[in-house]
C-alpha cells in the first residue's frame, strides 16, 4: 500500500463530507423556497402538528420532570460543598429554560420524530408512491417536507415551553419533599429570577432544533436507499444527524445568546 | 403521440439506456417487453420526467419533454405503478381521488368522492371499498384501486408499469382485460411494462422488445410470434438456450 493512501483516504471522506453538507443545505434551501410559494398544503399541516406537537408532549414532560428534579439534588449536593443549597431553585430554573429543556426536548423529539418521519417518506420513496405523487402533479417537497419542517418549527418551542415549566416542578417537587424547601419561597425564588431573555433563548433553541429534526428526517428519507436496509439506514442517519446538528448550534446558539 | 429518439441514460458506471428509438401512436396500446434490468422502467420514468435523460429527445404531442410546463404535462398522464404505489395514509376514495381534489380544477369533496366510487365501480370494485385502507385490501384489489387512481381525471397518455405482477393468472386475466377495456373505452395512448406473456396478447396492439438498453424489435403484435428474430423468440418463449445469457 502507498504511503499517501490514508491521505487519499482521508481526503476522500473530506470532500465526501463536503458533498453531503452542500446537498443538506440545497435541501434545505428549496425547503424555504417552497415554504414561500403555494400551494400550501393545510391539512397536511395540521396532522404534521398533531404527530410532532401533541403526540410528543409525553416524551418530553416525562424527561423533564425526572431531569428537573435530579438537577435539584445535584445543585443541592453540589452546592452544599460551598454552603450554596440555597440556590437550588434559581439553578434548576435557567438550567432548564436556558439548557437542558431545550437541548433535552429537541433531542427526544429528534429520537420519535426525525426517526419516524425518515422512515415514513423513505418508505415512500421505496414502494413509488413519492413517483406517484409526482404522476398526480404534487411536488413531493411541498406535499411532505414543507408541512413536517414548518410543523416542527413552531411545534418544537411550545413543547420547551411546557417542557420548562415540567422540569421546574420536578425541581420544585424533589426541593420541597426531599431536601426541606419552603413550597411558596421555592416558586417566588424561582420567579424572581428568571428574566425574559431566559425562557426566550430557549424557545427560539426550540425553533431551530425542530427546523432541524423535520430537515433531516425529510431528507434522509427522500434519499433513502432502496429495501428494508435502505430505510433502515435512512433512519438510523437522520437521528444521528439531527442530534448532532442539534448539540452543534446549541453551542453556536448560546455563543451568539449570551457569551459576554 | 410519444416520440423517444435516442434517449440515453447512465446511473454511474451503469450504462442503462443506450440510444433507445421508440414512437408510440395516438390512441396506441404499446407494450414494451424485455428481462429485468432492460431499462424499460427507467424509459418510462424518463417520458415521465422522474429521470432526465443523459442524451436524446423525448417528444409528447410534439411538444419536448423537457420544456413543457410540469403540471400541465402531467395532467395528461395517468400511471398504474407495479406495487400500485398507494398512498398507506389514505383510504381508497381519497387515493381515487386525490388528483381531483389538488390544483385548478379541484372538484369539491362530495363530488370528488362519487367519481371516486365510479371509477371504483368501473374496474370492478364495490362502493363499500371506498372507506378501507390500502392495507386491508388483497393484491389484486389494490391494482385495482391503483387502475382507478390512474383513469381517475381522464388522461390521454396512460403507463400501466408490470399490471399483472404478483397476481394469480385468473386476476391477472382480470386485470389485463379491464386495462384493454378502458384503453378503448377512453380512447387513451397506453404504454405498458411487463415481462407477462398472456398480458401482452391480451393488451398490445404493438410491442417493442427492449434488450441491453435498445429497442431490440418493434411490430404489430400479430406478427410477434413470427419473426425470426432470435432474441424475441427466446424471449416470448422463456427458453433458456439463446443469445440472451441467463444467470444459473
Amino acid at each position: 500500500m502507498s504511503l499517501t493512501a490514508p491521505l487519499a483516504h482521508l481526503g476522500a471522506m473530506v470532500l465526501a463530507a463536503l458533498a453531503a453538507t452542500g446537498r443538506l443545505a440545497l435541501f434545505a434551501g428549496r425547503t424555504l423556497g417552497h415554504l414561500l410559494t403555494p400551494p400550501f398544503y393545510l391539512r397536511e399541516f395540521l396532522h404534521a402538528c398533531l404527530q410532532i406537537g401533541w403526540l410528543s408532549l409525553p416524551v418530553v414532560g416525562l424527561t423533564a420532570i425526572f431531569t428537573g428534579a435530579a438537577l435539584a439534588l445535584q445543585i443541592y449536593a453540589g452546592g452544599a460543598r460551598f454552603s450554596a443549597e440555597a440556590v437550588v431553585p434559581q439553578i434548576v430554573a435557567i438550567g432548564m429554560t436556558r439548557e437542558l429543556g431545550p437541548v433535552l426536548g429537541g433531542l427526544m423529539v429528534a429520537a420519535r420524530v426525525a426517526s419516524s418521519i425518515a422512515a415514513e417518506i423513505g418508505t415512500m420513496k421505496v414502494t413509488e408512491q413519492i413517483d406517484a405523487l409526482v404522476t398526480l402533479s404534487t411536488n413531493p417537497m411541498k406535499y411532505l417536507t414543507v408541512p413536517r419542517v414548518l410543523a416542527a418549527t413552531l411545534t418544537v418551542p411550545l413543547l420547551v415551553a411546557v417542557g420548562d415549566a415540567i422540569g421546574v416542578m420536578g425541581g420544585w417537587l424533589v426541593g420541597t419533599e426531599r431536601l426541606g424547601f419552603n413550597s411558596a419561597t421555592y416558586m417566588k425564588n424561582t420567579i424572581e429570577f428568571l428574566e425574559f431573555w431566559d425562557i426566550g433563548s430557549g424557545l427560539v433553541k426550540g425553533a431551530v432544533f425542530g427546523f432541524i429534526v423535520a430537515l433531516m428526517g425529510c431528507y434522509y428519507g427522500m434519499n433513502s436507499g432502496r429495501g428494508a436496509q435502505g430505510v433502515g439506514r435512512a433512519t438510523k442517519s437522520a437521528v444521528v444527524a439531527a442530534s448532532v446538528a442539534i448539540l452543534a448550534s446549541n453551542y453556536v446558539l448560546t455563543e451568539v445568546f449570551f457569551s459576554a | 403521440m410519444i416520440q423517444i429518439e435516442g434517449v440515453h441514460k447512465a446511473f454511474g458506471a451503469n450504462q442503462v439506456l443506450r440510444g433507445v428509438n421508440l414512437t408510440v401512436g395516438r390512441g396506441e396500446s404499446m407494450v414494451i417487453i424485455g428481462g429485468s434490468g432492460t431499462g424499460k422502467s427507467v424509459l418510462l420514468k424518463c417520458i415521465l420526467g422522474l429521470v432526465r435523460p443523459d442524451a436524446g429527445m423525448i417528444r409528447v404531442a410534439g411538444e419536448d419533454v423537457t420544456r413543457v410546463s410540469r403540471d400541465a404535462f402531467l395532467a395528461r398522464f395517468g400511471m398504474l405503478f407495479q406495487g400500485g404505489a398507494l398512498f398507506d395514509s389514505m383510504t381508497v376514495w381519497q387515493n381515487v381521488a386525490f388528483r381531483l381534489m389538488r390544483g385548478k380544477g379541484r372538484l369539491p369533496k362530495d363530488q370528488a368522492r362519487e367519481v371516486a366510487i365510479e371509477k371504483l365501480r368501473r374496474v370492478g370494485l364495490k362502493p363499500e371499498v371506498a372507506d378501507l385502507f390500502p392495507a386491508e385490501l388483497s393484491g389484486g384489489m389494490q391494482k385495482r384501486v391503483g387502475l382507478a387512481r390512474a383513469i381517475a381525471a381522464q388522461p390521454e397518455i396512460i403507463f400501466f408499469d408490470e399490471p399483472t405482477t404478483g397476481l394469480d393468472p385468473i386476476m391477472a386475466g382480470v386485470i389485463n382485460e379491464l386495462i384493454r377495456e378502458i384503453v378503448v373505452e377512453m380512447g387513451a395512448t397506453a404504454v405498458t411494462i411487463t415481462h407477462d406473456m398472456t398480458s401482452v396478447r391480451a393488451i398490445a396492439d404493438h410491442v417493442a422488445m427492449i434488450h441491453r438498453g435498445k429497442v431490440r424489435w418493434t411490430g404489430p403484435v400479430a406478427e410477434m410470434d413470427a419473426t425470426p428474430d432470435p432474441y424475441v423468440q427466446q424471449f416470448i418463449h422463456g427458453r433458456a438456450e439463446g443469445p440472451i445469457e441467463s444467470v444459473r
